[in-house]
C-alpha cells in the first residue's frame, strides 16, 4: 500500500506540518543538531575550560561560574587568562607552534612537487587507464593510516630495508640514521597526505580544456612554456585546495612525529597530547587547542571560500 | 592530438612509476615481512606463518578488534544516514536558513586536526555527564558518537557531489506524476545514489576502524580499540605480529574495495542500459 494512503501516516504528516515540521525541515535538522551538539558546542566548552584554573579533582578544572550564596548577586566569575599567559611566556609552546608551521609548510611543498606530476600524468592518460590509476591512488587511503606510518619504521630504521640494502650493495658501511629524525617526519607527512594532494589536482587538471594547449603548440609554443603559461595558472584552484588539505591537518599531526620523529621533536599536536594525557592539565591543553584553532581558522576559511567558488564555477 | 604535448609520455610514465612505487613499497614491505621467521622483522630469516598463529592467540588484540568492528559498523550506518540527510539538503534544498552553517560544520571536521576534535568532544562528554548524567563514563558509546561526527562529513561530501551531478528531471517527473517527496526519495533518488551511499558507508567503516587520536581522547580506561593496541605496541618498535595483522587488514580492505568497485560498475552499466531502453521506448511511441 502506498505510504501516503495510510490514514495513520497522513495524520502524522498533518500533525507535524502544524508545527512547521515538514520532512524537509527534519532532513536539515537531524544532521544540523548533531553537528551543533558534537562539533560546534564542544569548541565553546573548550574555550570555557581554557579560562579556568587547574584543580586536583575530576574533572581536573575549577568551574568558571560559582554561586557563593543563594541570591543572583552572589555569582562569582573566575576567569583566568593564566593559561594563555603561560603558553606565551614558556618558550616551549611558541617554538612548538613555529616548528609545526614550518614542518607542515615544507611537507606541503614536497607533497605538491611529488603530487603534481602524478595528478598531471593521470589526467592526461587514456580514459580507460585513468580510472585504474585513480583507484591505485585512492587505495592506500583506504588502508590503515597508522599501519602505513608503521611501515616506515621498518624501512627507515638502522637495520631496516634501506640500510640493509645499501650495506649489502656496499654503498655504505655504517647505517645512516634516518628513523627518529626530522627527515622521517617530513617523509611520513608527505607519504600519508599525498592522496589528499593528488585528488583535487587531478579533478582540476582533468576538466581542463586541452584545445588551449593545442592552439599554443600550433602557434609554435614550446611544451614547457605552454605548461608554465597555461596549465599551471589554470590549475591554481586545485593547487590551493590540495595544499590546504595537506597543510591544515599536518600542523596538528600527532601520530607521525611520535612514531617517526625524534623524542624531543616539538610539534604542537604532540604538546597538546602530552599536556592532556601525561600532565592531566586540561585547562592548558584547552588553551593550546584554542590557540591552534585560531591559527588554523584563516586557512580553513580560505579553503572553504575557494571550494565554494569552484562549486559555483562548475554549476 | 597534436605532437606538441604528447611526445613526452616517458616523463609521465616515470612520474607515475615513481609515484606508485612511493605509495606501494611501504605497504608491500609490511606484507612481505609478515611472513618472515625472524623476530627482527626486517632481517630475513626464512618463510614462516607463525606470526599469524601468534596473532590469533593474543586475546588483547582479538578483543580490541571485536570492539573496533562493532563501533565501525554502528558508526558507518549512523554516519551514512546523517550524511545522506546533510548531503541531500545541501545539494537539493537550494537556499535555506543555516545553510552556510551546515556547510561549515560538515566540511571543517575533514581538515580539523584530530587532537582538537578529540579534546573538544571529550570536554563535551564530561560536561554532558555533569549536566544530565549521560553518557555514563566513557567507552563504546562515546567512541561511536565521536566517529559519527567525524565520518558523517565524508558521507556528506560524497552524497552531495553525487546528487549535484544527478539529473534532476527523473525526480521532477516522479513529482509531476504525484509522488510525495518521501516516496520520490525512496523509489527514485535512493536507488540512483546507492553506489555513493555504499562508498560512504565503506569509507566511514574504514576510517572508524583506523582512528587513533580522537578515539584515545574519548575512550575510557576500559575500552581499547584496535588502533590503540597497535599504537601502544609499535611505539616500542617493530613487532612481527603487527605485520601479520596489517597484512590481514590490507587484504580485507583491498578485496572490499575491488568487490565494491566491480558491483558499482555493473550497476552503473545496468542503469545506463535501462535508461537507454526507456529513451528508445519514448522515441518509438512518438513515431
Amino acid at each position: 500500500m502506498p505510504m501516503h494512503k495510510l490514514p495513520f501516516v497522513t495524520s502524522i504528516h498533518s500533525l507535524l506540518a502544524r508545527f512547521g515540521l515538514t520532512g524537509r525541515a527534519a532532513v536539515i535538522a537531524v544532521p544540523y543538531v548533531w553537528l551543533l551538539l558534537f562539533f560546534l558546542i564542544p569548541f565553546v566548552i573548550v574555550l570555557k575550560i581554557s579560562f579556568s584554573e587547574t584543580a586536583i579533582a575530576m574533572p581536573p578544572y575549577q568551574p568558571l561560574v560559582q554561586w557563593v550564596g543563594d541570591r543572583w548577586s552572589d555569582i562569582r566569575l573566575h576567569i583566568n587568562p593564566g593559561n594563555y599567559l603561560y603558553l606565551w611566556e614558556d618558550s616551549l609552546y611558541v617554538r612548538a607552534v613555529i616548528n609545526s608551521l614550518k614542518v607542515a609548510a615544507i611537507s606541503t611543498l614536497f607533497a605538491l612537487l611529488i603530487g603534481y606530476p602524478i595528478a598531471y600524468s593521470i589526467a592526461r592518460a587514456k580514459a580507460t587507464t585513468r580510472s585504474i590509476l585513480l583507484m591505485l591512488v585512492i587505495l592506500p587511503f583506504w588502508t590503515s593510516f597508522l599501519l602505513r606510518v608503521y611501515a616506515w619504521i621498518g624501512i627507515l630504521k638502522n637495520n631496516g630495508l634501506i640500510n640493509n640494502f645499501l650495506m649489502w650493495a656496499g654503498v655504505i658501511h655504517e647505517p645512516i640514521v634516518m628513523l627518529q629524525t626530522d627527515f622521517a617526519i617530513y617523509l611520513g607527512i608527505v607519504y600519508s597526505y599525498l592522496p589528499f594532494m593528488i585528488m583535487p589536482l587531478y579533478a582540476n587538471l582533468e576538466k581542463m580544456d586541452l584545445t588551449l594547449l593545442e592552439a599554443a603548440a600550433d602557434l609554435g609554443c614550446k611544451p614547457w612554456r605552454a605548461f608554465m603559461t597555461i596549465t599551471l595558472p589554470l590549475s591554481m584552484s586545485g593547487i590551493r585546495a590540495g595544499c590546504m588539505l595537506v597543510f591544515i591537518p599536518a600542523v596538528g599531526e600527532y601520530v607521525i612525529p611520535s612514531l617517526l620523529g625524534p623524542p624531543e621533536s616539538l610539534m604542537i599536536g604532540k604538546v597538546l597530547w602530552t599536556e592532556f594525557f601525561n600532565n592531566r592539565a586540561w585547562p592548558v591543553a584547552s588553551a593550546v587547542a584554542i590557540a591552534l584553532l585560531l591559527l588554523l581558522v584563516l586557512p580553513i576559511v580560505y579553503l572553504q571560500r575557494s571550494q565554494a567558488r569552484d562549486a559555483e564555477g562548475a554549476a | 592530438m597534436s605532437k606538441g604535448f604528447n611526445d613526452r609520455s616517458w616523463l609521465r610514465i616515470s612520474a607515475l612509476a615513481f609515484g606508485f612505487a612511493f605509495l606501494y613499497v611501504p605497504i608491500l614491505s609490511l606484507i612481505v615481512y609478515s611472513f618472515n621467521k625472524s623476530r627482527l622483522v626486517t632481517v630475513w630469516g626464512g618463510f614462516s606463518t607463525e606470526w599469524y598463529g601468534k596473532l590469533f592467540d593474543n586475546d588483547q588484540i582479538l578483543q580490541a578488534a571485536w570492539l573496533s568492528l562493532r563501533v565501525a559498523a554502528i558508526n558507518a550506518t549512523g554516519a551514512t544516514i546523517l550524511g545522506t540527510c546533510a548531503g541531500m539538503a545541501l545539494a537539493r534544498f537550494g537556499k535555506f536558513r543555516g545553510r552556510t552553517m551546515l556547510t561549515t560544520m560538515t566540511t571543517a571536521p575533514l581538515v580539523m586536526p584530530e587532537v582538537i576534535t578529540g579534546l573538544s568532544l571529550l570536554m563535551m562528554f564530561v560536561a554532558l555527564e555533569q549536566l544530565i548524567g549521560w553518557p555514563e563514563g566513557r567507552g563504546m558509546t562515546t567512541i561511536t558518537i565521536a566517529h559519527i561526527t567525524l565520518t558523517l562529513s565524508y558521507v556528506t561530501v560524497i552524497v552531495q557531489s553525487r546528487m549535484a551531478s544527478l539529473d534532476i528531471s527523473l525526480e521532477e517527473a516522479a513529482m509531476d506524476l504525484g509522488a510525495r517527496p518521501a516516496k520520490v526519495f525512496f523509489l527514485v533518488t535512493l536507488p540512483i545514489i546507492a553506489p555513493a551511499l555504499l562508498s560512504g558507508w565503506l569509507l566511514s567503516f574504514t576510517i572508524s576502524l583506523d582512528d587513533l587520536v580522537i578515539t584515545s581522547f574519548v575512550a575510557g580506561p576500559g575500552a581499547s580499540t584496535l588502533p590503540m593496541v597497535i599504537f601502544s605496541k609499535v611505539r616500542l618498535g617493530v613487532s612481527p605480529d603487527i605485520n601479520a595483522l596489517a597484512t590481514i587488514m590490507i587484504s580485507l580492505v583491498t578485496i572490499g574495495v575491488i568487490v565494491a568497485g566491480v558491483v558499482m560498475a555493473r550497476q552503473q552499466r545496468h542503469r545506463e542500459r535501462d535508461m537507454q531502453l526507456a529513451i528508445a521506448g519514448l522515441k518509438d511511441e512518438k513515431t
